[in-house]
């Protein structure tokens, strides 16, 4: 993506795409090798002239495939720019032409002709039966398509778009094409899913009948009997939305507004969501108040009473969802606490607003904001979770759980799932729209100007005593729970045989030492490399796609701008679930077939993290003065001379900071993952909730507390090379504290 | 009619040994004396980390002073804290409420002080006229200029009628061309209401043009107290000299004292002034560069290093055997020459002795 901003007749860039397409048409292999993505066995095994390896020129020269030909002519054409000058208008015309035509030609021959044939009856009915298929686009076709791409992007900035940034167009152009591929393509494909009938025509009475099934939108519940999943998931949703935003804010204002001396501790609660696959938690609370749990054992001893199975059901999944995601809420609210101008503050109390007033009608308004973002997301997390309805549910059936069982269950109904995913995609769409109707357009920036040097006042007597209890009930609540993991781990059958062994880690984990080199025997090896693999392949190019998107955002102004940032957003308002079925439905097909691949878990953990990403990189990046970046373009640097040069190298602790959280993330990650997984690449956390269903325990616990450990190793690592920021605000107590 | 409904109730402040410590090395203001008379605009200037910011907000309750004891009138209100004094503040960054109206922003406090709901509106209606914002009260503070802002905030700050109202740089984040116009305004109303005001900047042309009085801050202490024609004329010592407008410092021996009245020699040239107290013996002497008279038929010699024309007048670099200084002339028709010799004297007020320099 290098480009030059001189007159001269040869540009890299152009070369470079030109060079690559014609790569990609003669010499890799145009379909999908089957053995991965990353095996060369095809180098070897009859390559080019196999037909399932081979290039598209030589299936051409064999007279196969012919429909292939056709791209080659933008091809041609776009040789013709080559000796011309930019400003030529001819210039960016040619490459404009070359590109839409090859890219447009490879998606319609990709789309309209399958395994089976032509894809659509139109097309059989025009030009007769086609008598031969294609399977998914290669590295091939992959290399061709960037290549057109990144033709035409140049075209269009050739003709003064964007000051003509070639850098800049063509991030924007890949942006784009990426997450309308895996993002907005597959969504809409499932959409389409729900329509389908058995035979594969579309019915809109098929969808009405999945729509309005019983099991969805029942109110049993109501007179003694059973509600819908949809009911299910929508007030479990709102509570846990409701209880974590007020918990988390509970913790920060402790944190912030406190003379608590053990702050550190609590803020170390943030570390905990990450590092902690969330169906752990409901693995815990089985473990203390579980029929055979030690809570109900003794108060069943204490009282003579039978024990009960209260858990299984709302309780539980509430409780333990409370307890995974209040930590987040946290997350989200310590720094809009912590960014309330203190001056606002100081400001209310010198209009003699006394505490109470002052937090009443200054400090928790200005939280707003904040408050929404936390509701948002601990509402759509208790959507997407998985694992906790999955461990605790028993008969509360929610709409994540019943998407997996319409899936992978005996009853195998695509449509059935797919309507289940559009009504979850509907609530959290909704409560993304709503979160953005109740903030409206009144502004809650605090910090204008310089000169903020203010302390935050303390909380008001009446607030502090209910605050205070309620944290350290809650956060005594959580050291018990996390100690249980670890305590379970190591015992032999849990409310049955409480002798201590390390059983358990040696049948996940052992390892032989043999004349070959080292065995892992253990049952859990598998899982565990496959997960640090795909995570590690994650990582990178989520922060790469992350970082570029937030550049665009925050330093580039074009048309569509908005549009671009909903779109890039939008995924962070798909529950996982619903990103899982999504993606099955559409890369099990050509021209993108990757089920079953470590591709489309690489894939999902991009789509899936890369508004983390973003978010992280425009906040750093805003943090960063415009002036820096227009210096180094007046000293002649291009504008990604000056991304690679100056920004990057400043965001160097948002870009580790990124990296880490999407390892971590795709390391704990379930509720895409259990619908992508294959026998081939499995990973930790599927492989612990299949533990898990066949009553495992001890292994789950095991594998689930190595995991918080190698991730906890993981986080410290990066805090250790980042090391902690600064803030130079006076405190409360006079001293100045180092934060 | 808002004359009639904003009065003043002001009060003077009084520090007595206040000393303001942070952590335990940290010393932000140590061991003042200020009184500021009630009705009179008081400045804190000084360079930044003087501790001209902490006094303030001591006189506004954020901050508590670590000992000595502070009055408003004559309440000590030493451990009371910002809600209980009667006293408001300006912000540096103005502090309005982002998610309050224009008009919530000037009732905010009214609210809190036992007003009734009409009479609130009323007052802070006549807030808004007094400052020049009448038919502003429905907007959001994002959607006014830098300017309005601030008088948003100066209305809040007076509508409640406070013993002392108090500024925190106000003019630092207006541009120069409002400023002139935004501190007159400040000093107008100031003196039509009588209000005591405290006033921290650390621009010297700003404190003298708005100050009754001006404390001159250094190092957590006082270096000066005095009126702007006191500070200009007859600063203490160099620091304050320097500080406020700029002067040159020139050795020089003090040859006699006679009736408080010091002759004075600088390479032979005698001056006489105000002796200040000194002995005779070496000393240091603060000539502002418009008292420096080019060309004198009396004076010491020196060489043009340097003439730049501003416009209004022609600025030189003079080099002596006892070191250069800066001095200005009138004359831009007829600039003298670099490098050619001239005499050298003062203009007969002017010259000052430094007594602690």
């Amino acid at each position: 993506m290098r480009n030059v901003s001189s007159e001269t007749t040869a540009h890299p860039a152009l070369i470079f795409w030109i060079v690559a397409g014609w790569v990609g048409f003669c010499l890799l292999p145009w379909y999908g090798v089957e053995d991965g993505f990353f095996s060369f066995e095809w180098l070897v095994d009859g390559y080019p002239f196999d037909e399932d390896y081979a290039p598209a020129a030589f299936l051409i020269g064999q007279g196969e495939k012919l429909w292939l030909t056709p791209l080659l002519i933008p091809l041609i054409i776009s040789l013709f720019a080559l000796g011309r000058k930019k400003s030529d208008p001819l210039y960016a015309k040619i490459l404009i032409a070359s590109g839409a035509l090859g890219f447009g030609w490879l998606i319609a021959q990709g789309f309209g002709i399958g395994i089976r044939g032509y894809n659509y009856e139109w097309l059989t009915a025009l030009f007769g039966d086609l008598g031969d298929r294609q399977f998914g686009m290669g590295y091939g076709a992959l290399l061709l398509a960037s290549a057109y791409l990144f033709l035409f992007t140049q075209g269009i900035a050739a003709r003064g778009a964007i000051n003509g940034d070639v850098f800049v167009v063509s991030a924007i152009g890949g942006v784009i094409v990426i997450v309308t591929v895996f993002v907005f393509f597959p969504i809409a494909k499932m959409l389409l899913a729900a329509f389908i009938t058995e035979e594969g025509g579309y019915s809109a009475s098929v969808f009405a009948s999945k729509f309005f099934d019983d099991r969805l939108w029942g109110l049993g519940c109501l007179s003694g009997g059973r509600c819908g999943a949809a009911w299910n998931s929508l007030f479990l949703a709102i509570t846990v939305g409701i209880l974590t935003t007020v918990l988390g804010l509970v913790f920060a204002l402790v944190v912030t507004r406190s003379g608590f001396r053990y702050k550190r501790a609590l803020r170390a609660l943030t570390v905990l969501p990450i590092i902690t696959p969330p169906f752990v938690i409901g693995l815990a609370l089985i473990l203390l108040f579980g029929l055979s749990g030690s809570v109900t054992q003794f108060f069943a001893d204490l009282f003579g009473v039978q024990p009960t199975r209260w858990l299984y059901g709302m309780p539980g999944v509430l409780i333990a969802q409370t307890l995974a995601f209040t930590p987040i809420a946290f997350l989200v609210l310590i720094g809009v606490v912590e960014g309330v101008s203190p001056s606002m503050e100081e400001a209310a109390q010198t209009l003699r607003a006394n505490r109470w007033q002052t937090f009443r009608t200054v400090s928790l308004p200005l939280m707003r904001p904040g408050l929404a973002n936390a509701f948002l997301l601990g509402f759509i997390e208790s959507m997407a979770d998985f694992g906790n309805p999955l461990v605790l549910g028993g008969n509360f059936d929610v709409l994540s759980t019943e998407i997996f069982f319409a899936i992978v269950g005996a009853q195998y109904d695509q449509g059935r799932a797919a309507v289940l995913a559009m009504v979850l995609l509907f609530f959290t769409l909704s409560a993304f729209y709503a979160q953005r109707m109740w903030l409206g357009k009144k502004s809650y920036t605090t910090v204008s100007g310089k000169g903020d040097a203010g302390v935050h006042p303390l909380m008001p007597n009446g607030l502090a005593i209910p605050v205070f209890i309620a944290a350290i009930t809650w956060g005594l609540f959580t050291v018990v729970v996390y100690g249980m993991i670890l305590y379970g781990s190591v015992v032999e059958l849990w409310g049955v045989n409480n002798t201590l062994t390390f059983k358990h880690y040696v049948t996940a984990f052992s390892v032989r030492f043999e004349e070959t080199g080292i065995r892992w025997t253990g049952a859990a090896w598998d899982s565990f490399w496959t997960t640090i693999y795909i995570a590690a392949a994650a990582a990178p190019l989520t922060a790469i796609v992350g970082l570029i998107t937030a550049y665009l955002l925050t330093r580039q102004s074009f048309a569509g701008k908005n549009a671009f940032e909903f779109g890039t957003m939008l995924s962070f308002a798909i529950p996982g679930t619903v990103i899982g079925v999504s993606y099955i439905l559409a890369f099990n097909v050509p021209p993108i077939e990757i089920t079953g691949t470590g591709i489309i878990l690489i894939v999902s953990f991009i789509f899936r993290n890369m508004p983390v990403g973003v978010r992280a990189g425009i906040a750093s990046m805003s943090q960063l003065d415009k002036s820096l970046d227009e210096s180094s373009l007046t000293l002649g640097a291009n504008s990604w001379q000056t991304f690679r040069r100056v920004i990057l190298p400043l965001l160097k602790p948002a870009i580790l900071a990124a990296l880490v959280y999407s390892f971590v993330r795709a390391m704990t990650a379930i509720s895409a993952v259990i619908f992508l997984v294959s026998a081939e690449y499995d990973m930790a956390t599927s492989y612990i909730i299949g533990r898990v269903e066949n009553n495992d325990y001890g292994l789950a616990i095991a594998y689930s507390t190595t995991l918080i450990f190698v991730m906890l190793a993981a986080v410290g690592l990066l805090q250790l090379l980042v090391g902690r920021t600064q803030i130079g605000r006076r405190t409360q107590f006079g001293a100045k504290e180092q934060t | 009619m808002s004359e009639t409904l904003i009065a003043s109730k002001a009060a003077p402040v009084r520090f007595e040994s206040v000393t303001k410590s942070f952590g335990r090395d940290v010393v932000a203001v140590d061991n003042i004396d200020l009184h500021v008379e009630a009705g009179k605009l008081v400045t804190l200037l000084g360079p930044s980390g003087c501790g001209k910011t902490t006094t303030l907000r001591m006189i506004a309750g954020l901050e508590m002073a670590t000992s000595g004891r502070i009055l408003i009138g004559d309440r000590d209100v030493t451990t009371l804290p910002a809600t209980d004094r009667d006293v408001s503040m300006v912000f540096q960054s103005y502090a309005l409420f982002p998610h309050m109206s224009v008009l919530e922003n000037v009732s905010y406090g009214l609210t809190f002080s036992g007003f009734s709901k009409t009479e609130t509106r009323d007052r802070a209606l006549a807030g808004l006229e007094l400052v020049g914002l009448k038919g502003f009260d429905a907007r959001l503070p994002s959607e006014l200029s830098g300017g309005q802002q601030q008088r948003v905030a100066v209305a809040r700050a007076l509508v409640l009628e406070p013993q002392v109202l108090l500024f925190d740089e106000p003019l630092s984040n207006l541009d120069a061309k409002l400023r002139r116009q935004v501190r007159e305004d400040i000093r107008a109303i100031q003196q039509d209401l009588g209000l005591t005001v405290v006033y921290v900047t650390h621009d010297q042309e700003e404190a003298l043009a708005v100050s009754d009085e001006i404390v001159v801050m250094r190092n957590a202490s006082i270096a000066q107290i005095g009126t702007p024609r006191s500070l200009y004329d007859a600063p203490v010592d160099r620091f304050v000299a320097d500080f406020i407008g700029e002067a040159n410092i020139l050795p020089c021996t003090i040859e006699g004292v006679a009736d408080d009245m010091a002759t004075i020699s600088i390479e032979g040239y005698k001056h006489t002034l105000p002796a200040r107290g000194l002995a005779p013996g070496e000393a240091k002497l603060a000539v502002r560069p418009s008292r420096l008279v080019i060309g004198a038929q009396d004076g010491f010699k020196a060489k043009i290093a340097k003439a730049t024309y501003v416009g209004v007048r022609m600025e030189y670099t003079l080099e002596a055997s006892f070191g250069s200084m800066f001095a200005v002339h009138d004359d831009v028709d007829t600039p003298l020459e670099v490098g050619s010799d001239v005499t050298v004297g003062f203009s007969q007020k002017g010259p000052v002795l430094l007594p602690e320099a």
